[in-house]
């Protein structure tokens, strides 16, 4: 009920929808609830609802983050 | 797909397993409770609790929407659907979740109710508009993150002048489930439910931010790591508890933070505050009464609630008396003490609500995890 999955806006419609690409396929989602959404943006799709934009920068923080993580215990003796 | 298979790594997984069992200390214990469905899911699905060092426990906390709502709900929703001839829409998890007299939506609809799976409440008000001689019913359930559409829907009616629409409310807040946790006598005087750190919800955090927990860490001294649906996001969260506990910090951490800001969605909740307020009191399955933790309809928008609409009545219904949902929802057990997991209930016929949603405790641990601990493993 709660799972909800990031997806790429790929064209703005009228009445506040976009059509998303979910992997793959091609679905018309709302924007209602969501400011300043553009064609490229990744959006956290809920029960049709885009619930959050997607923080790019932030996503790639987590990432690099991890591979850190790898990098100090490859270097940690073992 | 971009934004999820970086995050569910195997590789990567076993690097941050490392970490953990590295920082762990083997003199004290992590007692975590995950309180997301979503998050139960996921550590069943990907066999996490195999990746973490001995004492490191999870366990499940009570938030998955389908197994919390309690049954004279889903009574007053059939009773709706099959005597009041609406057409009642509702997401396809609540289909089949137990109710009074051996019924279920599901069987209701056997019966002739008029029950529609909708995936999303826009397509409950399409319903009604295609239907106009009929009353439409949304029967709207979920924790923040599923409200904010119900009060794009309910405002959508009101504009189109949609007086064919309306919504039976059912949707509950985390923040007061969590704190019903901790004060509960398990956890404050018995300990029986020994509880040290909660990893925190992804998605209901996208739309309420990060702020609501602060008080969670400070009051009760425990930490909490917001975190993201995918594998490595879990254990990155804990790991990131371990490292709190281990430093004697009981802080808010953001592990999500390419969706959670502290703020959260402020569109969202002015859309949910303009449309709901709080109910006093809320039954949940498992919890009983917990005061203001759950919605209802304003009354300036009262032409769209169900509740007054139909004169809903809500009367309280125990649950199966062998099924321990109950106890489940509250930490104290886990499904494999119930006698009658994986006999007698399973996800095609579940005798409670934890067998229903794949994100119950009792579903997840049937589809991914039963047999691992039936050899004893
Ligand atoms: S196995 Fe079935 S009956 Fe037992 S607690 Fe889980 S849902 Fe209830």
């Amino acid at each position: 009920m709660c799972l909800a999955i990031p997806v790429k806006v790929v064209e703005l419609l009228d009445g506040d929808e976009a059509t998303v690409d979910v992997g793959g396929v091609r679905k018309a989602i709302s924007l209602a609830l969501v400011d300043g959404i553009a064609v490229g943006d990744y959006v956290i799709l809920h029960v049709g609802y885009a619930i959050q934009k997607l923080d790019p920068e932030e996503a790639e923080k987590t990432l690099a983050l991890f591979a850190e993580l790898g990098e100090n215990l490859g270097a940690a003796p073992a | 797909m971009k934004y999820i298979n970086e995050f569910r790594d195997g590789k990567t997984a076993r690097v941050i397993a490392a970490a953990i069992a590295a920082e762990t200390r083997a003199d004290r214990r992590y007692h975590i409770m995950e309180f997301c469905g979503g998050h139960t899911h996921a550590i069943s699905r990907y066999g996490l609790s195999d990746l973490l060092p001995q004492n490191i426990r999870l366990i499940h906390g009570p938030g998955c929407p389908v197994c919390v709502l309690p049954i004279g709900r889903i009574d007053n929703a059939i009773d709706l659907a099959l005597n009041r001839g609406v057409i009642l829409a509702t997401y396809g998890d609540c289909l089949r979740v137990p109710a009074s007299g051996g019924l279920s939506l599901l069987k209701a609809k056997a019966r002739g109710a008029d029950v529609r799976m909708v995936y999303s409440s826009a397509d409950a008000l399409k319903l009604a508009q295609d239907h106009p001689e009929r009353e439409v019913v949304f029967f709207a359930i979920g924790f923040e993150t599923t409200t904010p559409p119900t009060a794009v829907a309910l405002l959508q009616a009101e504009k189109l002048g949609q007086k064919n629409f309306s919504v039976f409310c059912n949707h509950v807040l985390t923040p007061s489930a969590i704190a019903n946790i901790l004060e509960s006598p398990e956890v404050r005087l018995h300990g029986t439910v020994p509880l040290d750190a909660f990893i925190g919800p992804a998605h209901v955090s996208t739309v309420i931010g990060s702020q609501p927990y602060e008080h969670f860490a400070e009051e009760y001294e425990k930490p909490v790591v917001i975190a993201g649906f995918e594998p490595l996001d879990v254990m990155q969260a804990i790991l990131m508890l371990v490292r709190q506990l281990n430093e004697g910090r009981a802080e808010v951490e953001n592990e999500f933070s390419r969706a959670v800001t502290r703020a959260g969605n402020v569109k969202a909740q002015n859309l949910v505050a303009e449309v709901f307020e709080l109910r006093k009191s809320f039954e949940w399955r498992g919890l009983n009464e917990v005061p203001y933790s759950a919605l209802r309809i304003k009354a300036k928008y009262a032409a769209f609630d169900a509740e007054r609409r139909f004169g809903i009545e809500y009367k309280s219904v125990a649950d199966n008396k062998a099924c321990e949902c109950g106890a489940i929802l509250r930490g104290l057990k886990r499904p494999q003490d119930c006698k009658l997991f994986g006999t007698v209930c399973t996800p095609e016929n579940p005798m409670g609500s934890c067998m229903v949603s794949s994100e119950g405790a009792c579903a997840a641990h049937y589809t991914y995890g039963r047999y691992k601990d039936a050899v004893g493993v």
